[in-house]
């Protein structure tokens, strides 16, 4: 019996948000009967290959909450035998697409984590993201959520969205933080190629801040989160005691997980895998009676070191050098002694009761450091 | 005495301007004389290596001899000597020249002449060639060839009556050439019963046969078995084999006066057969070498590093392989604060340099860091003493420099007559005296100028071709070294002189590129975790600055559904941008920062 995190992902979208690259479909809830049946068929072949126990589960898309809510309830169905007790099961929704009445069938069904996207406050921002909803229709998911019985619940935010200054940033925070939301998540936006805000970008469409004030809303998060009782414990994270998020702690601390669905990532036995992203692919995969893994990668000692560490180090507990050196047999001061050193004299790192951890200006240049121990 | 044998050999060339069709019409020959048969040629059989393929220019000489029976029933041997067509390697056409009794000129029809049609005109008249007009192209809608017989009557003075008018690519009027080099391009008249005398007018290095020396003689006879010797250096060695290029090497056991071949005698080092140099019989000498000889100089230095300090030797390896087949090319080991070990080394000019560049990085697998191009400096001191410095590092201080000389060049430029007033604010810019223009018909000029050669090697060319559209055409020689006021200057970044990047540079404008220099590297320096003033400076005092902020932000927030594959492969490309930087004191610098000083936009 292996205890491993369960990723489940619903490639579904009401319509693509214009910064989102996610794998992600709009206008094709019609299949999703038909997605969720394959999705039933890949978790029944890796149940009956392998004994695991899913100590977290994370239901994410896409949005979940699109398709039929009684979809929901046939995945639930299909792998609560194996759900360890006591363990978070979380799940993304998006605030147009919630009823009072489907929160309180997710929560039925025991998924007990939340995550509702949000991004910004203000009207403006959330149409100019290409988003489905408005605040106040956050606000009716969120309370709806919570009388469904909801005590654990995140939102998501973004910040440096064009034309978002640090006022509107900070209202932001303000209203999530006011109305009492258990985890915080803040994304600074990123142009991944492909999105139409990539594409406007580069045709000098798109008003970006500066990454000075990008910095400058990052640090408005850090300090006003921290005083209203949200620790920081990843760099994008934030949450009140024992609220973190327990599944993305499994990718941070490089533990095993499955994901099933469309292009969902697996990292199981020292190999990292992943499936095709388009549906009817997986689909047609699936049915055929194959796994719909589309790559992999076998990790050597030394990837897998890289990657524990530079994991471990986006979150604010650092890096266990103990914990590291036993893993790997390694001792870690010494065979990194020249980065350390180097890294410390810029001030990005530091050393605290035998963890490795970013500094502030450490967590700000956080690529420059994990490349250094590439 | 020219005996009846004589009289049935051709040794000619072709010339003509880059791309009006040189290899197209030696293709064409050598088709139509049967040499190779059709299946077995490949295009442009003469332009052999892929660089000069896809640069469509000819960088190796290369010789073939072909049969023909012209029309007067008569069994002729037509040796085609190719040259290469660029003026970085003027004197390697100069000596294929000589090995010629005459050259076919080639223009193009829709073009005309242009100048490097002239600078080979030249060139082939001081060697007493015969000229034979062909004009090429004519099959184009655009062809004139009326109008391209006149200029050649007006500009160069030769009779064109006689030109024939041909389409090397299509084919058409080819056997009119042949005939026209056996009626106008005159037989040699060597004399065999003389003592040995013999041009080599190219030479490259065989792994199994030692050196190949290519070569004509002009008189008495060269067979195995006889004692040659290199009138340049005394260097004597027993003749192992000669023959004729077909183009690949037939020994024939002997040549004789007026014979184009080559010869073979265990010689290890390239260097020791220099172009342009006499071979004679040791036991019976002639008692001049031919004229002409000279060793080649280089004009333009720059220092070559590895990439990866790792691959020091390798990097020997490929230069003395290279060297092997290319005696101007010279190399000496040269250390830089910057750039660790590497070497300094010296071309013919810049089309020269890049070619060499090119082979190392193409042909030997080499990640190179190439500093800018520096020309030869003269340096007299206040002692009196007086020194030679390819490497601005190598100046001394100001206060020990008596005065500077540097080289300068003649250079002819031709154009339509609409762009001579942008060439010549061009060649304002660029330090250029103006001689003299002439009108070669309505539409078009030759503009000649004196200009600094260390103003012609950064971005001259580009410059010329961007003002005219590419209308110019350029050709250059040196004239020889002229006083100037030079100075050096250091670029400093976070206050330490990167001794890769300094240059020099006339002190009339050292300011404005020291500021370009400077406004250059800020865009090519990715921001650091620290901020970098960048400073341009002579001696002390500091002349132009700029600031590389520091980097604020490089972070991904977004770990998405485990992908952490992805997020890896960023960063893996991330590090592997960071290792083909330099780190240079504090600071790392991307490769094409050493090459900035070339891009400046003035």
């Amino acid at each position: 019996m292996k205890e491993v995190g369960l990723y489940i992902h619903i490639p579904f979208c009401r319509s693509k948000c214009l910064y989102c690259d996610f794998n992600s479909f709009p206008c094709r809830e019609d299949d999703a009967p038909e997605y969720t049946e394959a999705l039933l068929r890949e978790l029944n072949a890796y149940q009956e290959r392998y004994n695991f126990i899913y100590k977290t589960v994370f239901i994410g898309g896409g949005t979940p909450t699109v398709i039929n809510c009684r979809l929901i309830g046939e995945i639930m169905d299909k792998i609560a035998p194996r759900i360890k007790a006591g363990a978070e099961i979380s799940m993304e929704s998006n605030p147009g697409t919630v009823t009072f009445d489907t929160l309180r069938y997710y929560r039925s069904l025991g998924i007990n984590r939340l995550s509702i996207g949000l991004q910004a406050w203000q009207a403006g921002l959330l149409r100019g993201l290409g988003r489905i909803h408005t605040a106040g229709d956050f606000l009716n998911a969120y309370y709806w959520a919570r009388e469904s019985g909801f005590d654990n619940i995140n939102t998501d935010l973004i910040f440096a969205l064009p034309n978002q200054t640090s006022d509107m940033w900070k209202e932001t925070l303000d209203k999530v933080i006011s109305i009492g939301a258990d985890h915080i998540s803040c994304y600074s936006l990123i142009l991944e190629e492909g999105t139409v805000f990539y594409n406007l970008y580069k045709e000098g469409k798109l008003q970006l801040p500066d990454e000075e004030s990008d910095r400058e809303m990052y640090r408005i998060a850090v300090d006003t989160l921290g005083s209203n009782g949200y620790r920081q414990y990843e760099i994008s994270n934030f949450a009140r005691k024992s609220m973190e998020c327990r599944h993305n702690l499994v990718y941070w601390r490089n533990e095993e997980y499955l994901g099933v669905g469309a292009g969902s990532h697996s990292k199981l036995e020292g190999r990292r895998f992943w499936n095709h992203k388009d549906i009817d692919r997986y689909i047609s995969l699936v049915t055929e009676g194959k796994l719909p893994v589309e790559g992999q990668e076998e990790l050597s000692v030394d990837e897998d070191m890289w990657e524990t560490i530079f994991l471990a180090l986006r979150l604010n507990e650092g890096l266990d050098m103990a914990g590291f050196n036993s893993k790997y047999g390694v001792d870690f001061r010494t065979r990194y002694g020249s980065q350390l050193k180097r890294l410390m004299a810029q001030g990005l790192v530091f050393i605290e009761s035998d963890r490795l951890k970013l500094t502030k200006k450490g967590i700000d240049l956080s690529n420059s450091v994990f490349v250094e121990f590439a | 005495m020219a005996g009846d044998r004589q009289k049935h050999i051709r040794n000619f060339c072709i010339i003509a301007h880059i791309d009006h069709g040189k290899s197209t019409l030696a293709d064409r020959l050598i088709e139509k004389t049967g040499v190779i048969s059709a299946r077995d040629m490949e295009e442009q059989v003469l332009d052999n290596m892929a660089l000069e393929r896809e640069r469509g220019i000819t960088i190796k000489l290369q010789s073939v001899k072909l049969n023909y029976k012209a029309q007067d029933g008569e069994e002729y041997i037509l040796n085609l000597i190719d040259t290469p067509g660029h003026v970085d390697f003027t004197y390697e056409v100069s000596r294929s020249l000589a090995a010629c009794e005459g050259a076919v000129l080639v223009v193009d029809a829709t073009q005309g002449i242009e100048a490097q049609t002239l600078a080979n005109v030249y060139l082939a008249l001081d060697n007493n060639l015969e000229l034979y007009p062909v004009i090429n192209k004519i099959d184009l809608p655009s062809a004139d060839p009326e109008f391209v017989k006149k200029e050649i009557e007006d500009v160069i003075g030769l009779d064109a009556s006689n030109a024939a008018l041909v389409s090397a690519k299509e084919g058409i009027n080819i056997e009119e050439v042949l005939e026209g080099i056996v009626k106008y391009i005159p037989h040699p008249a060597g004399d065999e019963d003389e003592p040995l005398k013999a041009l080599i007018f190219d030479s490259f290095y065989d792994s199994y046969k030692g050196v190949i020396a290519y070569i004509r003689v002009m008189d008495g006879i060269l067979k195995p078995g006889m004692n040659m010797r290199m009138m340049s250096n005394g260097k004597e060695y027993e003749v192992v084999e000669v023959g004729t290029l077909k183009p690949w090497l037939n020994p024939t056991g002997l040549l004789m006066a007026g014979d184009v071949g080559y010869v073979t005698a265990s010689i290890k080092n390239v260097k020791d057969v220099r172009v342009g140099d006499t071979i004679t019989d040791a036991d019976n000498p002639c008692k001049e070498a031919l004229p002409g000889y000279r060793k080649v100089t280089s004009m333009v230095y720059c220092g070559i590093y590895p990439a990866d300090g790792a691959d020091y030797d390798n990097l020997k390896d490929a230069l003395e392989k290279l060297q092997l087949n290319d005696a101007a090319l010279l190399y000496e080991p040269e250390t830089s604060i910057a750039l660790g070990f590497g070497f300094r080394c010296g071309f013919l000019g810049l089309l020269h340099m890049e070619i060499i560049q090119e082979r190392l990085e193409r042909e030997y697998n080499l990640d190179l860091v190439t500093t800018a191009p520096s020309v030869i400096y003269h340096i007299t001191k206040t002692n009196g003493e007086k020194l030679e410095v390819s490497n601005p590092t190598n100046l001394p201080a100001p206060q020990e420099i008596e005065y500077m000389e540097e080289p300068i060049v003649k250079a002819t430029i031709m154009t339509p007559t609409e762009y001579v007033g942008a060439i010549m604010e061009l060649c304002q810019n660029r330090r250029g005296t103006f001689r003299d223009m002439q009108y070669m018909e309505e539409k078009r000029a030759i503009l000649n100028y004196d200009l600094p050669l260390n103003e012609i090697i950064y971005d001259f060319f580009d410059a010329l071709k961007s003002r005219t559209k590419g209308y110019a055409s350029f050709d250059y020689e040196l004239k020889g070294y002229e006083k100037s006021d030079l100075v050096k200057l250091d670029i400093l970044l976070n206050t330490e002189a990167v001794d890769a990047l300094s240059f020099i540079v006339h002190k009339d404008k050292a300011y404005a590129r020291g500021r370009s220099m400077a406004e250059k590297l800020k865009e090519v320096i990715p921001r650091q975790m620290f901020e970098i003033p960048i400073q341009a400076a002579i001696g002390t005092k500091i002349i132009a600055r700029e600031t590389v902020k520091a980097l604020r932000k490089d972070v991904l927030a977004k770990c998405y559904g485990g992908d952490i594959t992805r997020k890896k492969k960023l960063l893996e490309k991330q590090k592997e941008g960071k290792k083909r930087m330099r780190q240079v004191g504090s600071v790392e610098l991307p490769q094409e920062a050493f090459m900035s000083v070339l891009k400046l936009n003035d």
